[in-house]
């Protein structure tokens, strides 16, 4: 019998490993939601962000925040060109079509990576210091992305409910032609959707850089889950989001610490289908 | 000058035109109502002016300002403001923050808390349900909330797509004294609407759509009678 010491670490590490989760999913699910389009190749956004960040810190010794705050700027910076170069000239288009074009992005991207920086692994270590919490191992390299995550949502949170454009966006979601006769135009709440979205995932990658090794295939790593969260939890329903990364972050996490990491996955994506048929709308979907 | 004219208006959808050579004016502090049977193309009328719809031929002017070509949030911000068929609330979205959203422009937004205060005086019953979401709300409020909106833009103009539609006859009077409200407070309105006995009680002047065409224009009180009610109701 596993000691429940060890369970109950794992159960922490799932929080912790939840919000930076949380924050990809919830990037992910906002441009879903309100352009109603999947960005496929989101997590490679992500992981160009990281060998960004590997770059600047590893290898030009920025400070650790400098390289942070540049993944940010450059992650909003993809949003808004991907948006402008791929999504804004298929909009009309087929959603077939548009799957293809960011599956296509995705593609180019692990190539193009793979191309400058070839397949090595490359990671950023810190050495900070872990707290014992009644025996419960706590290392800062894991709380801290943790606290920015959350922090992070937060800010989200915010904007999207208390700004005039935060509430546009969510209300574009809900109509994008009763939105134009407010006065607002739609392409350019959807511009703002994709530099937060692409800042989002410019995020998650200062951060991930820090827990996970990047290299060209980082994308099939965690885009998966991502998308996984996002239709557990519902599509564009971003309550639903947050919870089915911490649902998903804990199975894998406790899974891991009773048989291994890979079981923790088969175990996640069994759920992932069960709940799928049970609950084709999301976990918080209203029955009916 | 007329604060709205439309002259030779065409306009459709695909190969279908639902619209032909429309020639239509209001004045300024005027109420105007375009009466029709169904499928007269009331709705597209509006949905030309306020932009949502592209016009294929003809002129749009609003204030001198030609706003044929012009997409829906330019229009608005000329002073046109649409409460659409079906009202098109976010029905998820607080009451509060459907207000809000209406008055998303930059020239509205400076005077938005000037502004809620008149439409919550207006409408009390949106400023007691300010905080529940607008889809929980009862038909009667929703048009209402679909109303507040549209004045949260500071429009010198409103187009009203049918304010009775789905409503309980109770509600449909009350709504109509409220209309009259905002009529009273100096708003331009263009209404749309099948009840047409209660909206020519309304209005200073009406005109007559079929199959696309304007086929009567004139006075309230002069088209207030049996013929001109029966040719919009059943289009004989």
């Amino acid at each position: 019998m596993i000691d429940p010491i060890f369970l109950a670490e794992a159960a922490v590490n799932g929080i912790l490993l939840g919000g930076v989760l949380a924050l990809l999913a919830l990037g992910l699910n906002l441009i879903f939601g309100v352009i109603d389009i999947v960005w496929i190749a989101y997590v490679d956004l992500v992981m160009l962000c990281m060998y960004l960040v590997y770059f600047l810190v590893q290898v030009y010794g920025w400070p650790v925040w400098a390289g942070g705050l540049a993944a940010v700027a450059l992650g909003a910076a993809l949003g808004i060109a991907v948006h402008l170069l791929i999504i804004s000239p298929i909009l009309g288009s087929a959603p077939i079509n548009q799957l293809l074009a960011t599956g296509g992005l995705l593609f180019f991207l692990q190539s193009f990576a793979t191309f400058l920086w070839t397949t090595d692994h490359r990671s950023v270590r810190l050495s900070l210091p872990s707290y014992d919490l009644g025996g419960i191992f706590l290392p800062l390299t894991r709380v801290i992305p943790f606290a920015i995550s959350i922090l992070a949502l937060v800010a989200l949170y915010l904007f999207l409910t208390r700004t005039f454009v935060g509430t546009a966006i969510r209300a574009v979601s809900q109509d994008r032609e009763a939105m134009g006769l407010m006065g607002a135009n739609p392409h350019r709440i959807y511009l703002v959707t994709s530099a937060v979205g692409g800042l989002m995932a410019g995020l998650a990658g200062a951060l991930l850089i820090f827990l996970y090794s990047v290299h060209p295939f980082f994308g099939g790593q965690l885009g998966p889950l991502t998308f996984m969260i996002c239709v557990l939890g519902g599509l564009g329903n971003m309550v639903g989001a947050f919870v089915a990364s911490f649902i998903m972050s804990e199975i894998i996490s406790i899974a891991g610490v009773l048989w291994s990491t890979e079981m923790g996955y088969v175990i996640a994506f069994v759920v992932f289908i069960v709940m799928i048929f049970v609950r084709p709308g999301g976990i918080l979907a209203r029955r009916g | 000058m007329s604060l709205l004219e439309l002259t030779g208006v065409t306009a459709g959808y695909g190969h279908f035109t639902a619209l032909w050579d429309v020639g239509l004016r209001v004045e300024r502090g005027e109420a105007v109502a375009v009466v029709g049977p169904n499928g007269a193309g009331k709705t597209t009328l509006l949905r030309v002016i306020s932009g949502v719809l592209p016009v294929r031929a003809g002129t749009l002017t609003f204030d001198g300002a030609a706003l044929a070509g012009r997409p829906a949030h330019e229009v608005v911000a000329h002073g046109v403001a649409h409460v659409p068929e079906g009202r098109r609330l976010f029905p998820t979205l607080t009451v509060a923050d459907n207000l809000k959203m209406g008055a998303y422009l930059g020239r509205a937004r400076k005077h938005y808390a000037e502004t809620l205060a008149r439409v919550y005086a207006l409408f009390p019953v949106l400023a007691e349900r300010r905080t529940q979401r607008a889809g929980s709300l009862s038909g009667g409020e929703q048009q209402m909330l679909a109303i507040g909106r549209a004045l949260m833009s500071r429009p010198r103009l409103i187009l009203l797509d049918e304010p009775s539609m789905g409503l309980a006859p109770v509600m449909v009077l009350r709504l109509f004294d409220l209309i009259r409200r905002v009529r009273e407070e100096g708003y331009t309105i263009l209404v749309v609407e099948q009840n047409v006995r209660q909206v020519l009680k309304l209005v200073d002047r009406a005109y007559l759509l079929e199959v696309g065409r304007i086929k009567m224009e004139g006075r309230a009180a002069e088209l207030n009678d049996q013929d001109f009610v029966r040719k919009a109701y059943v289009g004989l």
